[in-house]
């Protein structure tokens, strides 16, 4: 069975690929954004690791990661001009479709689970059989042409852009990190303060930290790469809990630091620009009660499912 | 200098508090934490090479824009807006509820909404705003109108935030996986959306305790 994913899941890779060369041709199309070049040679870079990933030399996949850093380093990747959606399309179609637009994403979440669930391909090729199985009911219902299908995917590759692939590339950091020894230092270093072996303290270690990692940088993916290694792995999983609760209520618990920082722009500090708010702090001062109750409760979580 | 190669962690603090480019951030950290560690340039660039293909599963949720694209072209939010806006004539904290309902359960099907500028600033703290005035009969001040405005956006967050996770192939369940893999733990996608469900729970139990007390304090005449 792990063949056949084995063979699958390029497949879902090249068709990724393919998406991102559509964000290439279209982003170098584009005549006014002054980044142009820049944004093409992105996105082309990313089709070619996507498509070519499993042939190519891990050298050469180094050296292209690199390039696109330099490329955003130097401001080269802009999303440019992207189509938008026709207000007066999307209206009629509301009036026409009504609930039934609805329906492609839940075929795309029933579809991911099922596969992942009962049969053996696993979660990955659930989410690829769920997305082809989901657009197809969507362009069936929508009697979309090729032509408008091509369009919109483009149009949401391109204004998805570089934060799109932060997570692919934090992942990637996250193994430096590990293959560098950061994770087994940052514990040593801890241990002198904390001693590892109390679960409770584990946890509420593990917890704070990534509540105050991501209030700090504003971002938690960021920093559940470094905190899971550095410690929720040697002082809360390798005390024998269970990896997958603790991964994902750690995650969590990071989201009560973004609740509380002005770091997270794009959550507390746009609502009050777009709100046209007098207190700089209102959206987080509402926020506040609730994202320690729940950093607290999510503690005692771990505490009592992890173990 | 072994506590050198913490320099990645850092320069990733910094760029992130900075505001720098986050995508040069983290190759820039990458490449400073391999070379400190003592790593020779090739084996750097092929570890960076290889644990990026290693990790394109993380970057599945690409599979699914085209058919997210589509159903927004033909009408997904204006549905939406439409829906919502049959809620006039509720109080303000059961508006936020359904609100809050329907930020959950469209997390748990992937559909991403811009909550903050396609429906907070349009619609939900209007109608908040509005319900508020009705429920005491008087015009808002300028201080009880910016809480109403906090509360609506913050409804949104905390909607968005703790659901996010029950849904298989979003950026967040999926780094997750890919992290615990490159760490050593092999954890499913769909063991993260199962352990997820209980802080969802909470969290939506919490925020809906919260709002009714919004209405309560309404109702004695003060939301100070």
């Amino acid at each position: 069975m792990q063949n056949i994913v084995n063979v699958i899941l390029p497949v879902f890779y090249g068709i990724i690929g393919l998406f991102m060369l559509f964000a290439a041709i279209e982003s170098f199309r584009d005549k006014s954004n002054p980044a142009r070049y820049g944004t093409a040679v992105f996105w082309l870079i990313l089709a070619i690791i996507f498509a070519f990933g499993n042939i190519l030399p891990s050298l050469i996949v180094g050296i292209l990661v690199v390039l696109i850093g330099i490329l955003a380093l130097f401001k080269q990747i802009k999303v440019g001009n992207v189509p938008k959606v026709e207000p007066k399309k999307a209206s009629q179609a509301a009036k026409r479709l009504g609930a039934k637009v609805f329906i492609p994403s839940v075929v795309l979440a029933a579809v991911s689970i099922i596969v992942a669930q009962f049969t053996p391909l696993g979660g990955q090729v659930g989410i690829g059989i769920g997305a082809v199985a989901s657009l197809l009911v969507a362009v069936i219902l929508t009697k979309a042409k090729t032509r408008e299908v091509y369009t919109d995917t483009q149009r949401m590759v391109r204004s998805i852009g570089e934060p799109g692939i932060l997570p692919q590339l934090l992942a990637m950091l996250g193994v430096v990190f590990t293959a560098a020894g950061v994770g087994k230092l940052t514990a040593s270093l801890i241990s002198n303060v904390f001693p590892a072996g109390n679960h409770l303290l584990g946890v509420v270690l593990y917890c704070v930290s990534m509540a105050l990692f991501t209030y700090i940088m504003g971002n938690a993916f960021a920093a559940f790469a470094v905190i899971t290694a550095a410690i929720g792995i040697p002082f809360v999983i390798a005390q024998g809990a269970n990896p997958a609760v603790v991964a994902a209520i750690g995650m969590t618990s990071g989201y009560c630091g973004t609740l509380l920082t002005p770091m997270a722009a794009n959550f507390n500090t746009l609502p009050v620009a777009l709100l046209e708010m007098k207190d700089q702090m209102g959206v987080i001062k509402q926020q506040l009660p609730i994202a320690i109750l729940l950093l607290i409760i999510q503690i005692l979580l771990m505490y009592f499912l992890a173990f | 200098m072994e506590y050198l190669k913490l320099l990645g962690i850092l320069i990733i603090i910094l760029g992130f508090v900075l505001h720098w480019d986050t995508t040069a951030v983290v190759v820039i950290a990458a490449i400073v934490t391999g070379i400190f560690s003592g790593m020779d340039i090739v084996t750097l660039l092929q570890t960076i090479g290889k644990s990026f293909v290693d990790n394109r599963m993380v970057s599945l949720f690409f599979l699914t824009l085209p058919m997210i694209g589509l159903v927004e072209s033909y009408g997904l939010k204006d549905y939406a807006v439409q829906a919502i806006k049959r809620l006039k004539k509720m109080t303000a904290g059961r508006i936020l509820n359904i609100y809050l309902l329907i930020r959950e359960l469209t997390g748990i099907f992937g559909i991403s909404l811009q909550g903050q500028v396609q429906f907070v600033r349009p619609l939900i703290a209007p109608m908040i705003a509005a319900a508020v005035e009705d429920q005491n009969n008087r015009k808002l001040s300028e201080a009880e109108l910016d809480l109403v405005k906090g509360r609506s956006a913050a409804v949104d967050n905390m909607g968005n935030f703790f659901a996010q996770n029950l849904f298989v192939a979003s950026g967040g369940v999926l780094l997750i996986a890919s992290t615990m893999k490159s760490l050593g733990y092999k954890v499913n996608p769909v063991e993260i959306v199962i352990n997820s469900i209980p802080v969802a729970i909470v969290t939506f139990v919490l925020v809906f305790a919260y709002n009714l007390y919004f209405d309560k304090k309404l109702q004695k005449g003060g939301i100070q």
